[in-house]
């Protein structure tokens, strides 16, 4: 009775019903593009809907989310989503996740269903969550919203006529300078052009599903909703890799995505108390970056001394598996050396001594080893 | 000979247009230095440039009338 509307389409029928019933869709993100996801593919009846997202309800959001009403103001989002669509559709089983994503829990999260859909708002969970589908073989239902513009495409999903499956590394390989790209917190979003992006990736997620019409693989769209400029670009894979990104499910835990994205750059410096019990540690390289003319105080630990202008190309040499403390003579270039050490080992333990040997002998003078 | 830009998000509010034409430069690379010299904020940005609605990775050829997408990423949802 519930489906009859769509399952009199012929190209959909009841054997798209049933596709859609065993099916398992996980939404990262219940916000401006999660909740028209979450309300059309529940109504449409997903069997099974995931639900992820640890940010509670506020009065800011009412706009572009009208799943939420004002009762709903401080209450988590994934929970109240799941007790209003439960009402929309009994008969869907929603899995809630009060969680953030992390690169700990993505792959076993992502692993249980069949389809994802990015409904993030930031860099560090768009590359996450593409590398996870792309480990794990799943496809990806992108969408992005910021002002009057969009966009919307289908990632990791293989095109049977040529074998390509390109996915969001291939668009964009690195992610843009930290707060180069303003967030809609600052530059602000038209309430409905998130309602039709996502209901868009909602339209995506059922042909994906059921296997009707043309899903948008290896196409991105663009959008804008002030003119209606409806823009497609085609995908494919880039020949170089350029950016080293994890191709196993250990250097996928161990990437550090807010790290990538430079959102959390401040975190890799050391203070001088934690260097000297990391010192303390056997599986730990120090690396002087300071240039060798410099080089006229004697430290009282053994380093290797790789300057600056020179360590680019001995990053190959490098033994990634040890934790490494760059230090230089008061904590900045260490602080490049280990981005540069990032960039190509994501995966390292690396971090910069802050204050760098300048601050370092001053500490010690007060504090004898 | 011309060549017809579209700029769309973040592009599009530094080059204070969403199309027009340049004339023609023999290709991707170029255009991105003569796009660079007029607007001096797209270095500092990142975008991915289509030729003819298909991305392009490398510096790639340009014919005349060809239409170049320059496309910015969005992170907001």
């Amino acid at each position: 009775m519930r489906y009859r509307r769509q399952t009199a389409l012929k190209e959909f029928g009841i054997e798209g019903q049933e596709k859609l019933i065993r099916s398992k869709v996980l939404v990262v993100g219940a916000g401006g593009l999660g909740c028209p996801v979450l309300q059309y593919l529940s109504a449409a009846g997903v069997g099974t809907i995931g639900i992820i997202d640890f940010d509670k309800v506020e009065l800011t959001n009412l706009h572009r989310q009208p799943l939420f009403g004002m009762d709903d103001i401080g209450k988590f989002k994934a929970e109240v989503a799941s007790i209003k669509l439960s009402s929309l559709n009994p008969e869907i089983k929603f899995d809630v996740y009060k969680i953030k994503l992390s690169s700990a829990n993505a792959l076993e999260l992502i692993n249980a269903f069949d389809v994802v859909i990015d409904g993030t708002d930031n860099f560090s969970s768009r590359y996450m969550i593409n590398d996870a589908c792309v480990l794990l073989n799943k496809p990806l239902v992108y969408g992005a919203v910021l002002g009057f513009e969009g966009q919307v495409g289908v990632f990791n999903l293989v095109d049977k006529n040529n074998g390509i499956a390109a996915n969001y590394r291939d668009l964009y390989p690195q992610p843009p300078q930290p707060n180069s790209v303003p967030s809609c917190n600052e530059n602000g979003v038209l309430g409905v052009l998130p309602g039709i992006i996502g209901t868009m990736q909602a339209a995506e997620a059922i042909k994906i599903i059921t296997g009707i019409g043309s899903p948008l693989r290896n196409i991105i769209v663009s959008y804008n909703v002030l003119n209606n400029f409806y823009y497609e670009i085609t995908i494919s894979p880039l020949k170089s890799k350029r950016i080293k990104f994890p191709k196993t499910k250990s250097e996928f835990n161990n990437y550090d995505y807010e790290w990538f994205c430079g959102e959390v750059y401040k975190h890799h410096e050391i203070t001088l108390e934690e260097f000297d019990i990391l010192r303390k540690n056997d599986d730990i390289n120090i690396i002087d970056v300071r240039e060798i003319e410099e080089l006229t105080d004697s430290t009282e630990f053994s380093c290797i001394k790789i300057p600056l202008s020179r360590f680019k190309e001995s990053l190959s040499k490098l033994n990634t598996n040890n934790t490494i403390v760059v230090i230089c003579q008061t904590g900045k270039r260490s602080l490049t050396a280990v981005k540069l050490i990032k960039d190509e080992f994501p995966e390292c333990k690396a971090y910069s001594l802050q204050g760098g040997i300048s601050e370092w002998k001053k500490h010690n003078q007060n504090n004898p080893v | 000979m011309e060549i017809n830009i579209l700029a769309f998000g973040q592009v599009a509010e530094i080059t204070g247009k969403t199309n027009w034409s340049v004339p023609y430069v023999k290709d991707t690379g170029e255009l991105r230095v003569l796009l660079e010299k007029s607007y001096p904020r797209l270095q500092s940005i990142e975008f991915a440039i289509a030729v003819n609605k298909k991305l392009i990775s490398d510096n790639s050829e340009l014919n005349d009338k060809d239409v170049v997408a320059l496309l910015p990423p969005f992170s907001g949802g």
